[in-house]
């Protein structure tokens, strides 16, 4: 027998789509029934109260949630959300509510055995509510009390070799696209980069340092199945420099139907025969394809990379061989200036593709960190400048991007070291208030009046 | 309950204490055949939604069931995706940048089993706990935030809405007949955790009132600067406020008429809250993208101002996102993403398909580059 009457709440559990509130009723039935005999740490009704409030906020329209909240691990300055019911006499269940980040591994593959550990430490230290995943990528476990915070921890990681993500003004916790793992198009293995940027910087990620926030994401092709250039500061994105590699056996295989076009994607609905004039040369963002007497020919020099023929003709296109990534800065959301895209600030760095050892070749971890630091000497050296620059001029609670707003492309391009090219924007200025640096004008700007006046009568 | 210690100890709080040590390396996560073949892919096929298949140089393939996943599960959920991993998967599965759950089996002839295992199974109150879909020309998960379950700034609840929605576009997540791909996600209130910012189509929950200023209590929980440098109208400034007793502190003051209701200043200042009842709902946004595709990635745009909170089902916003996906299923070519599509039909048009009503609120009016988004030109369409 439920403990509140949920009567809105229950109307979400018809409908085909997973039920979150059947899902959140069958915890508080295990946790109510406790057919393991669990010495549940924190109430054993929290799921009962946690529905009753929100079916609350369901009547009221309104949130039931207090402002803020603080607390955290001795050694950290983030990595637990501190959260409070503004409920506690009717709720007492959920009347503290934290959420614990935990680092989750890269493109978030699991063992079922690491899940079932983890599992087993929530039902018996929290709610044994989670989100699966947060939208920056950490494992979100949802809802316990402050004195279990230091417990958890120290179970993560004495009994898991686990830690805690990101939060506050510090480097939030890094995700990847599922990169080399599973994917053809992936220019750069972004499992590895990202593993190894996340290790690399831990006390950038632990200790809040910086102005504000700052996110990484690593896609590893322009397609952003991590959607890198609108969710991270700093952003990279897998390319490559030489010509996309045709199979011209595989394109014919395409033109009479033989393989589905863009790998069955559109199989719902009949768009007639495949038509690779009008579906990829034609569609061509830079019109650098053509396709006559049975031959596929992409002017590569005009090529923008932009995926689509990969994409729809992946058996017989595939990425080229010379490969790096482009980095793009900038990007978050409203809050305070506007939203913000990632603006591309490093066109491509290569990254070395006879480089390619794993963990595995290597005797410890330690050994094979320092063979990523040689490997990824050239992006490291990028984010560094981004760091000292930001953490110098940045103002409180100010995004990268908006610094980079305030005072200009120009600036950041200089302090990372980039030489500004045509490909640093889409048009040139179309308004003359231009800048001269003094050194770059013949005579400076120290000029005297009576000089001047010699010349020119008043 | 009585307290079981984990072994540490309060006594000692940095004795023996492990720090800075990450994640776990995903190499110990990944399925055999994904380790053997990473980096050695060759193609990939939808076999049918929600069902891929990767074949690596080798040969080997490794076939990819995806299912729906309510983001906001139970440990006892994820011990039943242990379970089917467990029974059909060697004990390895992972999850998706969209909050799906990918299931991935060795060859063909264990996707079946895998597959009937997953649909058989449904929650008391009949929905599919492991739906089959998300792939393709179709309607994957919703990104989605905290809500009213666990956040303290929101507009509108998280959870409840994608339910609603999905519900209303389930039959989307288990077909391809889109033109394109169409991500759908939401954010309970314009920090826009998520991707809102540039998806196809985006819920966005908003406020409609400025905040109520909490005087008495304002100076000693807020740093006041911070509640007026938060503010992108500039609407705050500090103020001294004489309290009902006659005792003068300092406070802010709020010009209504320049307040947008954005919230920024209550995330910084517990003393200004704003949410309400009737004022309070959803902004809807559409035609964002984040792949480079053919067109440039593109940020989504307000197209309907407001719609009320209308709990549990949120009718007139699942009303709304079903008319413009049917129009954009009907109007727009193949591989046209919903963006593609507005830009190429205008804007005029689209409001005119859709049938969505052109309100002065949807006209942007924040700082210079409002004008760019004006139409400096003759071309219109009657």
């Amino acid at each position: 027998m439920a403990k509140h009457e949920t009567p809105l709440l229950d109307e979400l559990e018809s409908g085909p789509w997973p039920s979150f509130v059947s899902d959140i009723k069958q915890e508080a039935e295990v946790r109510a029934k406790n057919e393991k005999g669990i010495d549940f740490q924190i109430p054993a009704d929290a799921c009962d109260d946690l529905l009753g409030l929100l079916e609350l906020s369901f009547k009221d329209g309104t949130t039931h949630w207090k402002h803020g909240g603080i607390v955290g691990v001795f050694g950290y300055g983030g990595g637990i959300i501190g959260r409070y019911s503004d409920k506690p006499k009717d709720f007492p269940g959920c009347s503290s509510f934290h959420t614990v980040r935990v680092a989750q591994p890269g493109a978030k593959y699991y063992t079922t055995e690491f899940l079932r550990q983890l599992m087993d430490l929530w039902q018996l230290r929290g709610s044994g509510l989670t989100n699966m995943h947060g939208s920056t990528g950490d494992i979100v476990l949802l809802g316990t009390t402050t004195p279990q915070l230091e417990e958890i921890f120290y179970t993560l990681t004495h009994e898991m070799d686990q830690d805690l993500g990101g939060s506050g003004s510090n480097l939030r916790t890094p995700a990847d696209c599922i990169g080399q793992s599973r994917c053809e198009y992936a220019c750069y293995d972004t499992q590895e980069l990202c593993y190894f940027l996340t290790m690399m910087y831990q006390d950038e990620l632990h200790r809040p340092a910086f102005p504000y926030k700052f996110k990484f994401k690593f896609d590893g092709c322009p397609n952003g199945c991590v959607a890198s250039m609108a969710r991270s500061d700093l952003s990279f994105i897998g390319t490559w420099k030489d010509q996309i590699q045709v199979d011209q056996a595989e394109v014919a295989l395409y033109v009479d139907g033989t393989t589905p076009a863009n790998a069955g994607s559109h199989s719902g609905r009949d768009w007639g025969a495949f038509d690779i004039q009008a579906e990829v040369v034609d569609l061509c963002p830079t019109d650098c394809m053509s396709y006559v007497d049975g031959e596929l020919k992409i002017y590569d020099k005009e090529c923008t990379r932009c995926m689509h023929c990969i994409n729809v003709m992946p058996k017989a296109l595939k990425i080229g061989k010379q490969r790096g990534v482009s980095m793009l800065a900038g990007a978050k959301a409203p809050i305070v200036d506007g939203a913000q895209m990632g603006t591309l600030v490093v066109p491509f760095l290569e990254i070395d593709q006879t480089m390619n050892k794993q963990l595995a070749d290597f005797d410890t971890e330690e050994e094979w960190m320092e063979y990523l630091e040689e490997k990824y000497e050239a992006l490291t050296e990028v984010i560094e400048a981004v760091w000292d620059y930001w953490m110098e001029e940045g103002k409180n609670r100010e995004r990268l991007g908006e610094l980079m707003i305030r005072q200009g492309l120009q600036r950041f391009l200089e302090k990372i070291g980039q030489e500004p090219q045509a490909v640093h924007v889409d048009h040139p200025r179309t308004n003359p208030y231009i800048f001269w640096k003094e050194e770059e004008v013949e005579g400076g700007w120290d000029r005297d009046i009576n000089e001047y006046r010699k010349h020119h009568a008043r | 309950m009585a307290f079981i210690s984990s072994g540490y100890d309060p006594e000692k709080p940095m004795e023996g204490r492990i720090t800075d040590i990450g994640p776990k390396h995903y190499d110990q996560f990944y399925p055999e055949v994904i380790k053997k073949n990473k980096g050695k892919w060759s193609h990939h096929e939808i076999l049918e939604p929600g069902v891929l298949v990767h074949v690596a140089e080798s040969g080997d393939e490794v076939f990819t069931v995806r299912c729906g996943g309510a983001r906001l599960m139970s440990a006892t959920h994820i011990q039943e995706i242990c379970d089917i991993a467990d029974k059909h998967c060697d004990g390895k599965l992972r999850f998706t940048t969209r909050n799906n759950i990918e299931f991935m089996v060795d060859s063909k002839d264990k996707v079946d089993a895998l597959k009937a295992d997953l649909s058989q199974r449904k929650f008391p109150g009949g929905s599919y706990k492991f739906p089959i879909g998300g792939t393709g020309a179709g309607i994957s998960n919703i990104v989605h935030t905290q809500g009213w379950i666990h956040c303290h700034t929101p507009a509108t609840d998280a959870s409840g809405t994608v339910k609603a929605t999905m519900d209303e576009v389930f039959s989307d997540f288990q077909d391809h007949r889109l033109p394109a791909k169409l991500k759908i996600s939401m954010a309970c209130c314009l920090n826009m955790c998520g991707a809102v910012h540039c998806s196809d189509i985006a819920i966005l929950g908003y406020h409609r009132k400025p905040p109520i200023l909490d005087h008495e209590y304002l100076d000693k929980v807020c740093e006041v600067p911070l509640a007026v440098a938060s503010c992108p109208t500039a609407a705050i400034k500090p103020a001294k406020v004489e309290l009902a007793n006659g005792e003068t502190v300092n406070s802010v003051a709020v010009r209504d008429e320049r307040c947008m209701y954005c919230g920024n200043c209550y995330t910084m200042c517990p003393s200004m809250p704003l949410s309400d009842k009737e004022g309070d709902g959803i902004v809807l946004m559409a035609g964002g993208k984040v792949s480079n595709r053919i067109s440039a990635p593109k940020f989504s745009k307000v197209v309907v101002a407001f719609l009320p909170n209308e709990t549990p089902r949120w009718p007139s916003m699942t009303n709304a996102i079903n008319k413009m996906i049917e129009e954009y299923a009907k109007g727009a070519r193949k591989y046209e993403r919903f963006g593609d599509w507005t830009d190429r039909i205008g804007w005029e048009r689209f409001f005119d398909v859709c049938e969505l009503d052109f309100t002065h609120h949807l006209i942007d009016d924040f700082r210079d580059a409002a004008y760019q988004s004006w139409r400096q030109t003759t071309q219109f369409k009657f």
